[in-house]
């Protein structure tokens, strides 16, 4: 018997998330995905599941669920406490939860966003392959609102035997390597520098779209418009007010505005829990 | 940076190359030759092929560096083929834009319709919306400006001009391009539990046909 969860408390943010949409770029659809793909696989592991098996990524006040059936749970990623019934459990580690429990996913103490992995995976239905929710473009389940029920696929394997696993604590300064970009010929060589021996902060306005930073705005050497080209995931794009802005899962596949880099990919899942205010740097590599 | 004839090559990260040509004509001929290339299995790895106005994204390579030296040697033909599959779109003329384009293009309102409809597009890229196709193919005398201010909700449907694109909105969002007419049944353009979930695909070529002339030949509308 598969179980259902029932979203007692929805959170700010709480979506579906895997590995994302591949290959369907070119059609204006962004990979989408789990943000910390890092946290998502370590959760999955721990259950049994396919490290890419789908999982509910919330952001920073966690979310409320209640099985139906008994489930095993892992609650990992940003750090938060973590109740069945109110009784406080084991956050990073397996934890079962009966039949019409409560498993509350507490406000994050550090970091922005808690995987909820569930033994069997959570099993909405795919959309061009994947099951994440996708906000710029609305393809996938929309975000979870309060009653809303997400079913529960069968676990394939028995959860791992209780091992302590080395969690990654979200960062206290984002270090992020950095390439030059295909426009880095957009910005003056003075910016060139700027963007690699300043230390920028976290925007509050950051999203699933893009990592928003706040510091010296960079230079342009070239005015006037470029025409829309296609952007990588993890690509540094600065909008007029030459603010760097990290794409995220969402961003949109094309654009407009110049990029000046490249974050690479590893480091996208500390990105992914840097709170509002937290120091950036570009380094390269 | 690699420069062979007319194409210049930007790193785009540790995995993506960004392929850059003259024009749009050179950028489709590209973009075929790529999938092309990819087709015959002479291509290395991408996992995206994503076209721009003026580029091509390759996107998810092993090994991007060996493709750029690669992409000096590739004898690409000039011009953009003319072998893309044909998709007519029935169009009423009746966008809100429409007098505007018309004092624009310095014709009637009623012409706009007979000059939109007498040329075939072709799908440049697509962006901003899953579904939504930039169309090239407008003669630079009959490119119009976008809106000074975009409207919060264009409806699903709506076929709009701006630059040198013309488009057709797959589901309502803000947009600031001039509406010139209305698709009566826009649910083809995007449908993601299709096998082909977008209608108009890069490369793919485009008539627009009144949605009159539609119903006159008996089709549906």
């Amino acid at each position: 018997m598969t179980a259902k969860l029932t979203t007692v408390r929805a959170g700010a943010l709480t979506t579906v998330q895997d590995s994302g949409r591949r290959g369907h770029a070119h059609l204006g659809v962004p990979r989408s995905g789990a943000l910390d793909a890092t946290a998502m696989r370590l959760a999955n592991r721990l259950l049994g599941n396919d490290p890419d098996a789908a999982v509910l990524e919330t952001t920073l006040t966690g979310c409320a669920l209640r099985p139906d059936h008994p489930v095993t749970a892992v609650v990992g990623g940003a750090h938060c406490p973590v109740t069945v019934d109110g009784r406080p459990v084991a956050w990073g580690a397996p934890v079962r939860v009966p039949a019409g429990a409560v498993l509350n996913v507490g406000t994050a103490t550090a970091g922005v966003r808690s995987y909820v992995a569930v033994a069997g995976g959570i099993t909405t239905e795919p959309v061009l392959g994947s099951r994440s929710t996708d906000l710029l473009s609305g393809l996938g389940p929309g975000p979870l609102r309060a009653g809303h029920v997400v079913r529960v696929g069968t676990p394939a394997r028995p959860v791992a035997p209780a091992v302590a696993v080395p969690w990654p604590g979200p960062p206290g300064e984002l270090v992020l390597p950095v390439r030059l970009g295909p426009r880095a010929d957009w910005f003056t060589p003075s910016a060139l520098r700027t963007l690699t021996s300043v230390t920028y902060r976290v925007s509050p306005h950051s999203n699933r779209i893009g990592l928003r930073t706040e510091g010296p705005p960079l230079e342009r050497a070239t005015t006037g418009e470029l025409p829309s080209e296609g952007i990588v995931l993890g690509a540094v794009q600065v909008p007029p007010d030459g603010r760097p802005v990290i794409f995220l899962h969402d961003h949109p596949t094309t654009g407009g505005y110049p990029v000046v880099a490249v974050v690479a990919e590893p480091a996208l899942a500390a990105a992914a829990q840097a709170t509002a205010g937290t120091p950036v740097r570009f380094t390269p590599g | 940076m690699t420069r062979s004839r007319s194409l210049t090559v930007r790193p785009a990260g540790r995995r993506a190359l960004l392929v850059e040509l003259p024009d749009a004509e050179r950028t489709a001929a590209f973009h075929a030759e790529v999938l092309r290339r990819r087709a015959a299995g002479t291509m290395p790895p991408v996992e995206e092929i994503v076209p721009g106005a003026r580029t091509v994204l390759l996107d998810g390579v092993p090994d991007p560096q060996a493709l750029a030296r690669g992409l000096t040697e590739w004898e690409v033909p000039r011009g953009a083929p003319d072998d893309g599959e044909v998709v007519d779109i029935a169009v009423r003329y009746d966008g809100p834009d429409l007098e505007h384009v018309a004092a624009l293009w310095g014709i009637a309102p009623e012409e706009v319709a007979a000059r939109h409809t007498s040329r075939t597009y072709r799908v440049g890229f697509c962006g901003f919306a899953p579904g939504f196709a930039y169309l090239t193919g407008l003669p630079a005398e009959l490119h119009v400006p976008r809106r000074t201010t975009p409207r919060t909700r264009v409806p699903a449907g709506a076929v709009a001009l701006a630059g040198p694109y013309s488009a057709v909105y797959p589901r309502a969002t803000p947009g600031g391009w001039q509406l010139i007419g209305t698709m009566p049944d826009p649910g083809p353009l995007w449908d993601p539990t299709r096998e082909r979930a977008a209608l108009l695909t890069p490369g793919a070529r485009v008539r627009f046909v009144t949605a009159d002339a539609l119903t006159a030949a008996g089709g549906t509308t």
